[in-house]
């Protein structure tokens, strides 16, 4: 690499300067008028989804418009943004994100999940209990949690009208017929509120339990699907199931290799092509700060682990 | 360029009275962000208090706080409706449609909000949007204007955003108004939404939330 080009290169650890010829958060005010007027109705009616006019947004759609656009929102000058995919700061999707709102908003972005006063998610959330005063913010591909037992939305519609959710109790059925247990395991249905059913989106039902009563406001944001719906805090969010199969949770056989940390979501990571592998933390952020408060799993290249001498 | 001299101003010959042309917030982007986060955070957590960026003077009988939520939510696409005491002032529409560019209409059930300035006088919420049960969200958000509005004391709410119980102590109120709450109620998951103001505070009730005295 020559001198001149790595003089002349930006640097990606440079502080992201402001944008400027855009509005703050990048979206126009009266886009903005028309999500914080759907943000609204859909902390009014919990669980049902609010048609909006999603935007065009500078990423495609499935890389969290429809997120990005309630964030962009939501979001002001004094608000901390914490941004994770599959439960990782470092993904390129969420960087992505982060810096694009560093840059269009000039707002504090951390990892930190106790730091953060927005938090947009796609597919986790955060093992950090939340807190009253913060917005968790769902990326959501497929906002109707009935789309694929029927294709319509004019019926999909009118079963929600009606709250006729019998379509749903036989898929659960039909899996505990053919698997002996409902198979479903991500973006597991709840209802809310004791009225609408919704989809979590594709979070493991494994953190369905943290969306029942939580203190923390809970926004979707579907931007192809154009629907925004909300859960306010400590708000009934109850996991269909029924009396003989009760709802239960993934368990995983083994602390994460690299904190030692239990009941939390682990990720599997392949290490070689002989049935090497590790289970790690999903959430990146909550795995480090064990790690700093010294915490070792058994994998963790420093070589000492949790409850046992390192004299080897 | 020849330098013209230019005669002081004369008088303004505008007639419109001085309050019509008052400003609007004063940083429209950050003021309508900090004001919508105040009712989002209100109808999120019923019972809790929040506070509205104030500043505005809008023309008599606008308050500040009205002014503030109208500015926030209101535009080209959510129209407007005003109580008696505020329709009865041209400069409180003009005020309006100049800052949002929002329709005023006459018929509640056009209007995706309600500015009340008299609230003990509100009519009944049928007279409003109720949405359907297919649309519940097409219904109108009531805000109304209180003299007092106390959260450690008086009615009792329960519902989403409330952990068990919270208190609302709000005067003048619509007359009935905890008899007209349950009915709006029944209607779930159709119905209205009102937002209170007092001064710069703000309390929201969503039609989830239920009513006891």
């Amino acid at each position: 690499m020559s001198a001149a080009v790595a003089t002349t290169s930006t640097s990606d650890s440079t502080p992201a300067a402001l944008e400027t010829g855009y509005n703050f958060a990048y979206l126009d005010d009266q886009t903005k008028r028309m999500i914080r007027r759907a943000i609204l109705k859909g902390i009014a009616i919990p669980g049902y989804q609010v048609p909006f006019a999603s935007r065009e947004m500078p990423m495609p759609y499935g890389w969290g418009t429809g997120g990005v656009q309630v964030t962009a929102s939501v979001i002001g000058p004094s608000d901390v943004l914490k941004v994770i995919d599959q439960g990782s700061d470092d993904t390129t999707n969420a960087v992505s994100i982060r810096k694009f709102f560093a840059r269009t908003a000039g707002v504090a972005t951390t990892t930190r999940t106790r730091a953060a006063t927005v938090i947009q998610t796609r597919h986790r959330i955060p093992e950090e209990p939340l807190a009253e005063g913060q917005v968790l913010v769902y990326q959501v591909p497929i906002p109707e949690p009935l789309r694929f037992l029927e294709p319509r939305e004019t019926e999909t519609r009118t079963l929600h009208a009606l709250a006729e959710y019998g379509l749903m109790h036989v898929k659960l059925y039909e899996d505990i017929a053919r698997h002996g247990h409902i198979a479903k395991t991500y973006a597991y249905p709840v209802e809310v509120a004791g009225r609408y059913v919704m989809d979590p989106s594709p979070t493991p039902k494994f953190d369905n339990p943290k969306m029942e009563m939580s203190p923390a406001l809970q926004l979707f944001g579907a931007g192809r699907e154009q629907r925004i719906y909300a859960v306010p805090p400590y708000t009934r969010v109850r996991s269909l199931d029924f009396e003989d199969h009760p709802f239960t949770v993934q368990r995983f056989a083994e602390p994460c290799a690299l904190c030692a940390g239990t009941g939390v979501y682990l990720d599997e990571v392949i290490l070689d092509d002989r049935g090497g592998r590790m289970f790690v933390c999903s959430d990146s952020d909550h795995c480090e700060e064990r790690r700093a408060a010294g915490h070792r799993g058994t994998m963790l290249a420093d070589g000492t682990v949790d409850g046992e001498t390192t004299d080897a | 360029m020849h330098a013209v001299p230019v005669a002081p101003e004369e008088t303004p010959g505008n007639a419109a009275p001085a309050d019509a042309l008052s400003p609007g917030f004063a940083d429209p982007v950050l003021d309508a962000q900090a004001a919508f986060r105040a009712v989002m955070e209100a109808l999120a957590r019923p019972g809790t208090p929040q506070r509205l960026p104030v500043g505005l003077a809008p023309p008599a009988p606008l308050s500040p706080a009205l002014a503030a939520i109208a500015l926030t939510l209101a535009d080209h696409e959510a129209p407007l409706w005003l109580d008696a005491p505020l329709a009865a002032k041209p400069a409180v529409a003009a005020w309006l449609r100049f800052h949002t560019g929002a329709r005023i209409v006459a018929d509640g059930r056009e209007a995706a909000f309600a500015l009340v300035s008299d609230p003990a006088a509100l009519a009944p919420f049928d007279r409003f949007a109720l949405g359907e049960l297919a649309y519940p969200d097409r219904s109108t958000t009531l805000v109304l204007a209180c003299e007092r509005l106390a959260t450690d004391r008086g009615l009792v709410l329960e519902g989403p955003g409330i952990r068990e119980t919270a208190r609302l102590d709000a005067a003048p109120l619509p007359d009935g108004f905890v008899a007209r709450w349950r009915a709006n109620g029944a209607l779930f998951p159709r119905g209205v939404d009102v937002i209170l103001t007092a001064g710069d505070r703000v309390v929201g009730l969503p039609r989830t939330t239920t009513i006891r005295e």
